[in-house]
């Protein structure tokens, strides 16, 4: 009688459970299709414009590598040539004008010091993003260091 | 070799016998017009994107890597097909491209590029050439479209304001010498100059 009821009682609660994580899958929950049907083609978001403003954006942290302000497309980064060297190359920069790639690119992984830019170091578009006017999905919390060290001394202070 | 120079200026130098003046010249003057629309539709013809692709050297090469640029496909649904760049629009430099094209069609004859490999080893060449030539004409067939007197200066972004205004303005440079490989893929650019 016992071992019955429990069994009932698992089944109920089993069944319970089951059916709100299939009410929340369907309904409270936006998943990356959004709300489309699993039958039917989800439309794809639209493209944002690149900022193109030659305007240096803040970094994150020291060590962040500088966002690209300008537009790249078609940029050729490959073995034949290098788009971005052509401005940002130490020859380049006396007439483009451009910010210096930094020296850490031109060092091996010893630390020694190359003529040219180290191979690690050419393909810029790996570290080097462009960014769009897009909304962020979700709220960005990461919070600078600075401001960890700033409420860190106010709390020694108190 | 003399004689039959002689005989035929003779023939060319007689009043006509069979056919009036009147044939003559209006016939000649209709022949005329049919023979020179036919010599510029025949040479409008060698400008179209259907006979540059024609051959697969143009096809797989160069045709392909044009359609991933802005020069082919963009927001306002202007194109630029082969010729509108390779080769002049005013008719007299027209003529002296298309002859220099001689040379293209004995390319295409001996099979200078007819493999992917062959032509990557000669792109440094070929790209030298329609540099140097764009560059001696002041990149004539960029400003067909790019005219510099109608460039807004406000709707360009800052680098690019600074380099027009400057260099190009005062003509101490030309379109190609900064924008290399805008239609089409880079050869190898060690040593160019600006690279």
């Amino acid at each position: 009688m016992n071992k019955l009821l429990m069994t009932v009682l698992i089944t109920a609660v089993a069944g319970l459970t089951l059916n709100a994580i299939a009410e929340t899958n369907g309904k409270n929950i936006a998943n990356l299709r959004g709300n489309t049907e699993i039958t039917k083609e989800s439309k794809a978001p639209s493209l944002y414009p690149v900022e193109n403003t030659d305007i240096k954006q803040q970094r994150a942290y020291p060590m962040q590598p500088p966002l690209v302000p300008h537009k790249t497309d078609n940029y050729q980064v490959d073995k034949q040539a290098n788009k971005c060297l052509s401005c940002h190359s130490r020859r380049r920069t006396e007439e483009s004008q451009a910010p210096m790639v930094s020296v850490t690119h031109y060092m091996d992984r010893d630390g020694n010091f190359l003529a040219d830019v180290s191979p690690r170091r050419y393909f810029c578009n790996q570290c080097h993003v462009t960014q769009t006017s897009a909304k962020p999905l979700l709220t960005n919390q990461f919070v600078d260091v600075d401001t960890i060290l700033q409420k860190t001394l106010k709390k020694a202070e108190h | 070799m003399k004689d039959w120079l002689l005989k035929y200026w003779r023939v060319l130098n007689r009043p006509s016998i069979h056919f009036s003046f009147g044939f003559l010249t209006l016939g000649g003057f209709i022949a005329g017009i049919i023979f020179w629309g036919g010599f510029n539709t025949a040479m409008e013809y060698t400008n179209t994107q259907e006979f540059c692709t024609g051959c697969h050297e143009m096809r797989d090469n160069v045709y392909v890597e044009l359609q991933n640029t802005i020069h082919f496909s963009n927001r306002s649904g202007v194109r630029a097909k082969c010729s509108d760049c390779h080769v002049p629009h005013e008719w007299t430099y027209k003529m002296a491209r298309k002859m220099a094209a001689s040379k293209e069609v004995w390319g295409k004859i001996f099979g200078t590029i007819n493999t992917r490999e062959k032509f990557q080893e000669n792109r440094r060449r070929l790209a030298e050439h329609e540099w140097a030539r764009l560059k001696a004409n002041n990149s004539r067939e960029c400003r067909n479209c790019h005219e510099f007197d109608s460039m807004d200066f406000t709707r360009q972004s800052q680098r690019a304001v600074q380099m027009h205004s400057s260099a190009l303005a005062s003509g101490e440079k030309t379109c190609i010498d900064c924008h290399k490989g805008i239609a089409h893929e880079l050869p190898d650019m060690s040593g160019v100059e600006g690279w």
